[in-house]
């Protein structure tokens, strides 16, 4: 458990609970950018470098930036009256908290036959290349269909109709 | 001898090394490169400034700064002390942790772009697996900090810039990213390294470069309009358009935070410039076999600035396109043609070895270019006007 | 794995118990904001720790060169990218009808 992880698992919760509780809305996303970055990195540390770069280039260079975008367009970047958080805000807390309870209960208490120190996995762009045309070919296909849906969907729902204009 | 002048950055940062304990050694080999690159590229900028200016003065039929010193060559040095000494202006509304934190993010970023770049024999900072993916991801990361910029300025014109400069950005970053997997698919590898020494071969003296091939050039001719959109440089400069927009996402910076967002922008130019020499033109290596005993790194650095230059001519040449019709050129005409032209690459590898390919691949590409060119970029014609208010 | 009485945290209970707290983050902040995009914000962060989850488990378990926990990890990157933009497709479009983002007042099903 290195002063690395501890480091940077510091700056990633940073981020979210910044994510989750600030008053402005940009601030949140910006945020949300900084625990992104923060679990790119932990990826980098689990020596997963093509799911932390895809996490950098998809995440922090697209997604960021479409919920920027979104608060934008939806004027939240104004305060609401009535404070940020609604009305139901004890409950969602307590639930939260008891997730996290259960989870962290099942993490530390249970016992497996995993072996403490495993080895570093050599792992290349190579592989994985082959691996989605190989055994992932499917899901790589499927996964094709549903951004294609997904593109067309959007731009469907978010568009302007025609002849609405006011 | 030869050998010794190719690779004498390496043997110096050895020699460094050498003064250090074992333990420490690989830290100082990598701070070496490190100060090396963050002393370099902004050398490269200043000079690249300054050709800029003369150029595009020349360009102008004007002479270019000729004050400072002979030819004017002192001026990046006058610009940098003004820049350091004028007031730093912040505006009262404006957002001060994320206004801060734009240009700082935006030069970390670009900054980074170049750890992977070969820019000489065994002289790449990290060569990462995934090398061409991690340049990607920085130069995706730019965009959040021109939208930052622009938005904690709360200005409109800033916020306007802002918003034109992330949408180009994004609409160029596919085209981007398929003209540069031509190359990865093609070698096999998303490693730079590795892609520069596949084009390192000769044949009756002329290099394997992939811009010698008709995907290739293709490739590099998308790759070049993508990077100057990505870099918002004319004739894709309307977010930071001096005539339209104030300056557009830099309006409210003064002062050394401007000077940063400068340095971002040319350094970034600077290091898509070097991604398209390594993908396109060889890397480092020698244009003919007769000429390898030159060092690597002159070539690359000259393929750089080779790239600098016709930036530079294009910004003193062609006019700057309105934003719907870079946006309709974006995706109506340089996104179909890249795609085209992933599949003319793969039709290359299946055609094999031979001269059919070549006519055959040429055909396919030359026949789409004006077939798009006459469908895709029609003018539209002009029906009733109709008005669309803000909501 | 070791477990609590022994006092050993292994480094992938040390991953795992990050993702949880990510994912109780993301979950407080989806249950109790009232604008609709920081709803989507905490569901992002939710994935995200299920990625870091799937991560963690590819490199620790068994049989890392299956790539198994690196693919499913893409793959939700992907999903997930999708998701928000269709998710905040639809808050724009909600908000164009109702003129607000707020939660709370978006209480019958009737535009």
């Amino acid at each position: 458990m290195t002063i690395v992880f501890y480091l940077i698992a510091a700056i990633t919760v940073a981020g979210a609970l910044a994510a989750v509780l600030l008053k402005n809305t940009v601030h949140c996303a910006l945020a949300l950018t900084v625990a992104f970055a923060g679990l790119a990195i932990q990826f980098l540390e689990l020596d997963a470098q093509f799911a932390g770069f895809a996490q950098i280039l998809v995440y922090i260079g697209a997604v960021a930036i479409l919920v920027v975008f979104a608060i934008l367009l939806t004027r939240g970047s104004e305060t609401p009256k009535g404070g940020v958080f609604s009305k139901s805000w004890l409950a969602g807390l307590i639930i939260a908290a008891m997730v996290f309870a259960v989870l962290g209960w099942a993490v530390l208490n249970s016992t497996s036959v995993l072996p403490n120190e495993t080895a570093k996995p050599a792992v290349s762009v190579l592989d994985i290349g082959n691996a989605l045309m190989g055994r992932y070919v499917l899901p790589l296909e499927i996964v094709a269909v549903l951004l294609t849906s997904a593109l067309i969907g959007a731009v469907i729902v978010a568009k302007h109709e025609k002849g609405s204009a006011k | 001898m030869i050998e010794n002048a190719d690779q004498i950055f390496v043997l110096l940062q050895h020699w460094v090394m050498s003064f250090f304990p074992p333990a420490l050694q690989h830290v100082v080999g990598v701070l070496i490169s490190v100060v090396a690159i963050i002393c370099v590229f902004p050398a490269l900028f200043a000079i690249s400034v300054l050709l800029e200016r003369k150029g595009l003065g020349r360009m102008q039929n004007r002479y270019g700064p000729n004050r400072v010193g002979p030819l004017g060559i002192l001026q990046p040095v006058a610009d940098g002390l003004k820049s350091l000494t004028k007031e730093d202006i912040v505006p009262t509304s404006a957002d001060g942790v994320v206004h801060f934190l734009a240009p700082v993010f935006l030069v970390v970023v670009v900054f980074m772009g170049y750890a992977v770049l070969p820019m000489g024999r065994n002289m790449t900072l990290v060569n990462l697996d995934a090398g061409l993916l991690f340049f990607f991801a920085m130069g995706a990361s730019t965009e959040l900090s021109v939208f930052m910029a622009g938005w904690s300025s709360r200005n409109k014109y800033s916020l306007l810039g802002a918003m034109r400069a992330v949408a180009q950005m994004i609409s160029y970053e596919v085209p981007l990213l398929l003209a540069s997997l031509v190359v990865v698919m093609m070698t096999g590898s998303m490693n730079l390294g590795r892609i520069v020494d596949v084009q390192n071969q000769y044949t009756w003296g002329l290099p394997h470069w992939y811009i010698f091939t008709p995907w290739g050039f293709a490739a590099f001719l998308l790759y070049a309009t993508a990077t100057t959109a990505e870099s918002n440089r004319s004739p894709f400069d309307l977010p930071e358009g001096e005539s339209e927009l104030v300056a557009g996402y830099f309006t409210e910076y003064s002062g050394f935070k401007f000077a940063l967002f400068f340095l971002g922008e040319y350094v970034g130019m600077l290091s898509v410039s070097g991604l398209g020499a390594t993908l396109f033109l060889g890397g480092w290596s020698a244009p003919f076999s007769f000429l390898t005993w030159v060092p690597s790194w002159i070539w690359f650095f000259g393929k750089v600035m080779l790239s600098i230059c016709v930036f530079i001519w294009l910004r003193g040449t062609l006019p700057r396109l309105r934003q719907d019709q870079l946006m309709n050129f974006a995706w109506k005409f340089v996104l179909p043609l890249s795609l085209l032209n992933l599949f003319v690459a793969g039709l290359w590898r299946f055609l094999g070895e031979g001269f059919a390919r070549w006519g055959v691949c040429s055909a396919i590409l030359l026949v789409a270019y004006f077939a798009m060119a006459k469908v895709g970029m029609r003018k539209e014609s002009f029906g009733p006007r109709s008005y669309r208010y803000a909501e | 794995m070791g477990s609590l009485s022994h006092g050993q945290v292994t480094p992938l209970q040390g991953y795992l118990l990050l993702a949880a707290v990510l994912f109780a983050i993301g979950l407080a902040g989806a249950l109790t904001r009232r604008n609709a995009i920081l709803v989507l914000i905490g569901i992002e962060l939710m994935l995200n720790a299920a990625n870091l989850n799937l991560i963690a488990f590819w490199r620790y378990g068994p049989h890392p060169e299956m790539l198994t926990g690196m693919m499913f990890a893409i793959f939700s990157i992907a999903v997930a990218a999708a998701e928000a933009a269709v998710g905040l497709g639809l808050v724009i479009h909600i908000y164009r009808f109702t003129q607000t983002t707020d939660l709370d007042k978006m209480t019958r099903m009737k535009g």
